[in-house]
């Protein structure tokens, strides 16, 4: 049984507006930190699973993310596998 | 209706069970159940409430792990036999991240938690739940939330507008809706998922009872 380190990446999808990213993007700008054009809030979720084919714990994944980790009405996920 | 039963769907993080209950047997005499989450047993309620709160937490999404819940996954067939489902505040955001009704709820524009009475004008009645006698137009509404926001792609907006499926819409809006959506219903017209808090609006000593015919709207067949 191999095991593999998954990194999903969750995003708000670009047509959505991310108050919280621009309230941070303020902060970033109060902290003298000049030229940030935009600023968007995302989350990462890691995990590590078992499986026996790379095939099958992207499908796995692929479940994990369009049912759970992301709302596909508002947010896209990308995902990195790396086989441990 | 003497045995007529409204299940009052009780989440971690629940908070608005009981004040749905109080309303729906103190104020219109309609008798109600609490259920836990965990059940899946649906046959002895003719309608479901999912209140406002915080299920789990908020954890992850508002409503994202409350849908995978017993009760929620036999929510289908209940839905299906044309019984009514009426989702407020959290219950919606439950509503939206299970299905049953489309788009999402998202943070508010401005971040803040708000907490107001808004006017809301009645855009549609289909499944009868604004449909009310005094030809009452415009209805005032407390509403409490922090991730309020209800947002939809084009194509989806164009169908809820085809369709008169949108309920209820803000006179000034609080939060950023897409086309100031505060409410809408399925297609069947038998589930309605809605911001606002009807069951705070149901005596004149807490402020009004705009949200009493919405709440009777449940014995309706």
């Amino acid at each position: 049984m191999d095991q593999f380190a998954v990194k999903v990446f969750v995003r708000l999808r670009p047509s959505v507006l991310d108050p919280a990213g621009e309230a941070t993007k303020s902060a970033s700008i109060k902290l003298g930190a000049e030229g940030i054009k935009s600023l968007r809030i995302g989350k990462m979720i890691e995990l590590k699973i078992e499986g026996n084919d790379e095939n099958q714990v992207r499908e796995k994944i692929d479940l994990l993310c369009s049912r759970l980790f992301a709302n596909t009405v508002i947010e896209d996920y990308e995902y990195s596998l790396e086989k441990l | 209706m003497d045995n007529f039963t409204v299940g009052v769907v009780v989440f971690p993080g629940s908070n608005c069970d009981r004040d749905v209950s109080w309303a729906l047997e103190g104020c219109l005499d309609i008798r109600t159940k609490y259920l836990w989450h965990e059940s899946s047993d649906l046959n002895d309620v003719d309608a479901i409430v999912l209140p406002g709160g915080f299920s789990y937490g908020d954890y992850l999404r508002c409503g994202a792990i409350a849908r995978f819940s017993p009760l929620i996954n036999a929510l289908d067939d209940f839905v299906k036999s044309g019984k009514r489902v009426l989702g407020i505040c959290n219950g919606f955001q439950i509503l939206t991240e299970s299905g049953f009704l489309p788009g999402a709820l998202t943070s508010n524009k401005n971040l803040n938690f708000i907490c107001d009475d808004v006017e809301l004008d009645i855009v549609s009645s289909k499944g009868g739940w604004f449909d009310n006698k005094n030809e009452k137009q415009t209805i005032k509404l407390p509403i409490a939330h922090g991730e309020g926001r209800y947002h939809c792609d084009s194509d989806t907006l164009k169908k809820l507008v085809d369709n008169e499926l949108i309920a209820l819409r803000y006179k000034s809006n609080p939060n950023g809706s897409s086309f100031d959506i505060a409410g809408i219903t399925n297609e069947q017209g038998n589930v309605l998922g809605l911001m606002p808090h009807p069951e705070r609006a149901c005596d004149e000593v807490i402020g009004g009872t705009d949200g009493l015919f919405t709440l009777k709207s449940l014995i309706m067949k």
